[in-house]
């Protein structure tokens, strides 16, 4: 008996491989990867030039998307927005993937008390919000990018160690695994070498799913005024700074990078359930 | 009338270049017990299903399936709702997934009859401690959940279950293949009983030659989707016709066989994606000549055999 | 007359209240071939995993070729030593492949273990071979094979060790009948090439006729009747063995006596 993720079948059809859905999120994930790896040599201004005496102008040829409340080319600042948006995420997952699957592994593979260990401790984790923590971090250490991504690597590791531990004990429980251990691998082979193997797949479809919740936070967390320092250019920051921007009737410096924020996140999550769904239905 | 005559059964799955099933004739008469033998992928068990009309999703089928007179395969979904909960019913292999095991025993077997109001709750419980008692176990199972049975004692809910809407057709797939061989006796002079007393017509679909030549009136032997092989049970296991039941039966381990080497079937059958002109067990038979390549042989003769060079005479010690 | 290769004496294993295995002993000799037959719940399994190590015994002893195996595995060493001794070839042979491996991988991995810096390619040309196998079939993964070709290729992986015992456990049980004597017959004759021992674990008692000289059946976790196979099943000696004999279905077989009988047991 395998472990399948459970899928709702109402939007099958429209986010099926060759659907529209589909193939728009690709897109717009693609995009924003490129947007955000060449953005110093896309960018048609300098993000962190002010020029008070433009502030809150319109879309004009020099600035494309018009500029913020400081004068700073929103175009500009849009791209190489898209590079810390993308790196914090990244950040995240791969830390609570890497950390999660360690954890899972060893509670699901020993079990007994290390098992009980580790899962009373992740259930704790799972008790906190994500954002209170981070929020809590961020003001015991400063601003900065490192913290709110440790902090939430933290909150997310719980789901992916509670995962791989439910994968994990079904794999230990197939023939197969005993078929090694008679052979005369040792435990630690097998787990390695035969089991993550066989659940990696499922578990880095959730994480792709989890970056579009990383990719969220992290804006929050930035529009807070928490998290990346003031003039580094970043969606959620830049949120942030349009507040006033919309007060005073200019609302496309703040708009825009909501826009790109959802559409972001959207597109990640689709992207990333297509692929679980791919692999859950490969799963024998 | 018969409580299911399928008549010229050809079933084609999408992706597949020849029918799964191809052109299957099957008969049971009310009282009888007909068993229908074949290996995985003879199409034995989606014959018992096509009675209920449980056709794999994307199936096309020709011919007819009547059961108590009427055809499965033009029937409108209440109808067949009516014919599942009513005339035909089903016992499974695998009594453990067949079953709920969030509810408890009563509430399995009187779910079906009280669907749609046909039954009263009362008038259900009742039946359903008759047949508790009819098939060996006590009124107080209603009240526990599968958990706590036995593997047999779980099949027997279930043929309980099936019998609760008074079937004229009951069909059972392998329902001792999962069961210890003394369980397995069991259950099956319970099927023998309950046959009698009810006159339930039985189809009783099973790999194991020997099981279905002990208990049932007439056998039919399946090879690749049609039925190479029917009659009476004594003499198609004592004398078997088509070389592949005699083929069969001489690979099977007996307890009367000596020690030593079986004689296997060289080879496989017929892959569903390619196509088949003539027998479907030609490439695999001994006396295989070229007629048996190029034209499908019909069943034919008082022992329905379909095959060019039937063996005559004594066993043969294959 | 071969001296034993595998010696079981007093195995004894209690799950909570439960006796599993009830003081069992039995001895197999050098290339010859012994069934465990019994139902549900009879012990077999539990004691076939004792012997191949995935459990550990309460009480009792196990001696391999002399050597006793028990108690917790204590380095790399001893843990292939074992691995040489007994191996095992499991029921279903869906789940006891793994599913991303390739034939070859299989192999490989265990001729890497046991055997490195040999020949692998020959040996395992050589193995695929034995079993029946032709090369074609190295390439694939499990999912394109079919159930009598995945078992083959468990037997294989179990013969790459060189194993002095093989366990079999149920492992023509899933298999269609045709399919199952051609994997009788090769067993046959991996027994007549290799010399080594099998233990199988069935409760078919028709395979136990064809294919073991030796049988013990086994009864709630204790051991109610051994002997020769031909004598066992040609006049036992206890009920038990009476009445799985009897309820083994075939023209004029009367299922209401066995049940019967089975009652009163």
């Amino acid at each position: 008996m395998s472990v399948a993720l459970t899928r709702r079948p109402g939007l099958g059809r429209l986010k099926a491989a060759r659907g529209p859905l589909h193939l728009a999120c690709l897109g717009i994930v693609v995009l924003v990867v490129i947007a955000a790896l060449l953005a110093s040599w896309i960018a048609p201004q300098d993000p962190n030039a002010v020029d008070l005496g433009n502030a809150l102008a319109g879309p004009s040829p020099d600035h494309l998307l018009g500029v913020d409340a400081a004068g700073r080319d929103t175009l500009s600042r849009l791209l190489l927005g898209a590079r810390t948006s993308l790196l914090g995420p990244l950040g995240v997952v791969v830390f609570s993937t890497v950390a999660g699957v360690v954890i899972g592994l060893a509670a699901g593979w020993r079990g007994g008390w290390l098992d009980s260990v580790l899962s009373r401790s992740t259930e704790l984790v799972f008790a906190f919000p994500g954002m209170l923590l981070a929020i809590l971090i961020v003001s015991v250490y400063g601003e900065g990018l490192l913290a709110p991504v440790i902090a939430l690597a933290i909150a997310y590791l719980p789901y992916v160690s509670r995962l791989t531990r439910s994968l994990v004990l079904a794999e230990r429980s197939r023939p197969y695994v005993s078929a090694y251990q008679v052979q005369g691998h040792s435990t630690l082979q097998i787990c390695l070498r035969h089991v993550l193997p066989n659940i990696a797949p499922i578990v880095l479809a959730q994480s792709t799913i989890n970056f579009g919740y990383a990719l969220m936070d992290l804006a929050g967390l930035s529009f807070l005024g928490l998290g990346v320092p003031a003039l580094t250019p970043d969606w959620g920051r830049m949120v942030f700074d349009g507040q006033t921007a919309i007060q005073h009737g200019y609302p496309l410096s703040a708009i825009l990078p909501c826009v790109l924020i959802v559409l972001t996140v959207v597109a990640f999550n689709v992207v990333g359930e297509r692929w679980a769904d791919r692999v859950a239905r490969r799963t024998p | 009338m018969n409580a299911l005559d399928i008549r010229g059964l050809r079933l084609r799955l999408p992706g597949t270049a020849r029918p799964v099933l191809d052109g299957v004739d099957l008969a049971v008469g009310p009282g009888e017990t007909v068993a229908l033998v074949g290996e995985s992928g003879s199409g034995k068990s989606l014959t018992s299903r096509s009675a209920l009309g449980l056709l794999p999703p994307g199936a096309t089928a020709e011919g007819s399936v009547l059961v108590d007179g009427e055809d499965v395969l033009t029937m409108g979904p209440d109808r067949l709702r009516a014919l599942r909960t009513g005339r035909a019913a089903m016992v499974f292999q695998d009594p453990r997934a067949a079953i709920n095991p969030l509810r408890r025993v009563g509430d399995f077997l009187t779910e079906g009859v009280r669907f749609g109001g046909r039954t009263g709750a009362a008038d259900a419980e009742r039946r359903a401690v008759e047949l508790l008692d009819a098939v060996g176990l006590g009124k107080e199972l209603l009240h526990r959940y599968p958990g706590q049975l036995s593997g047999g004692m779980l099949q027997r809910v279930m043929i309980a279950a099936a019998l609760m809407g008074d079937p004229v057709l009951l069909l059972a797939d392998e329902p001792t293949t999962a069961l210890d061989v003394t369980s397995q006796a069991e259950v099956i002079a319970l099927l023998g009983r309950l046959r009698e007393r009810f006159g339930t017509g039985l189809l009783f679909v099973t790999h194991d030659l020997g099981l279905a030549a002990a208990i049932s009136d007439r056998v039919c032997v399946m090879y690749a989707g049609r039925i190479v092989e029917s009659g009476p049970a004594g003499a198609l296991f004592e004398r078997p016709r088509h070389p592949y039941t005699a083929a069969l039966l001489a690979s099977t381990p007996r307890l009367d066989s000596r020690n030593g080497r079986l004689a296997a079937i060289d080879g496989q059958p017929p892959d569903l994606r390619q196509e088949l002109t003539g027998c479907a067990f030609a490439a695999r038979c001994r006396y295989a000549t070229e007629l048996c390549r190029e034209q499908t042989p019909e069943p034919q003769g008082e022992h329905a055999v379909a095959c060019h060079h039937p063996l005559e005479g004594s066993p043969l010690d294959v | 007359m071969s001296e034993a290769v595998l010696e079981v004496t007093g195995l004894c294993r209690t799950f909570g209240t439960v006796r599993a295995v009830d003081d069992v002993s039995f001895t197999l000799a050098a290339g010859g071939s012994l069934g465990i037959v019994g139902e549900s719940g009879s012990g077999k399994t539990t004691t076939a995993r004792i012997i191949v190590g995935l459990e550990q015994a309460d009480e009792g002893r196990v001696t391999v070729q002399g050597r006793a195996r028990g108690g917790r595995v204590r380095g790399r060493a001893e843990r292939l030593a074992r691995a040489r001794e007994v191996q095992m070839v499991f029921q279903d042979p869906y789940l006891s492949l793994d599913p991303r491996t390739s034939v070859e991988a299989v192999l490989r991995e265990t001729l890497r273990l046991h055997f490195p810096g040999t020949d692998h390619g020959a040996r395992i040309r050589e193995l695929l071979d034995q079993v029946g196998l032709g090369t074609r079939a190295a390439e694939a993964l499990p999912r394109q094979l079919s159930g009598g070709q995945r078992q083959r290729v468990a037997i294989a992986r179990a013969l790459a060790v060189q194993p002095a015992v093989l366990v079999l456990d149920e492992a023509v049980a899933a298999l269609d009948v045709s399919v199952q004597a051609q994997v009788l017959n090769l067993l046959a004759d991996i027994r007549e090439q290799t010399g080594v021992g099998y233990l199988f674990i069935t409760h078919d008692l028709g395979v136990v006729r064809c294919v073991t000289d030796e049988v013990i059946v086994m009864r709630h976790g204790a051991v109610v009747e051994s002997g020769p196979t031909d004598r066992v099943l040609d006049s036992p000696q206890h009920a038990y063995t009476r009445l799985l004999l009897e309820s083994v279905p075939r023209p004029g077989w009367d299922p209401d006596r066995i049940a019967a009988a089975r009652r009163a047991l």
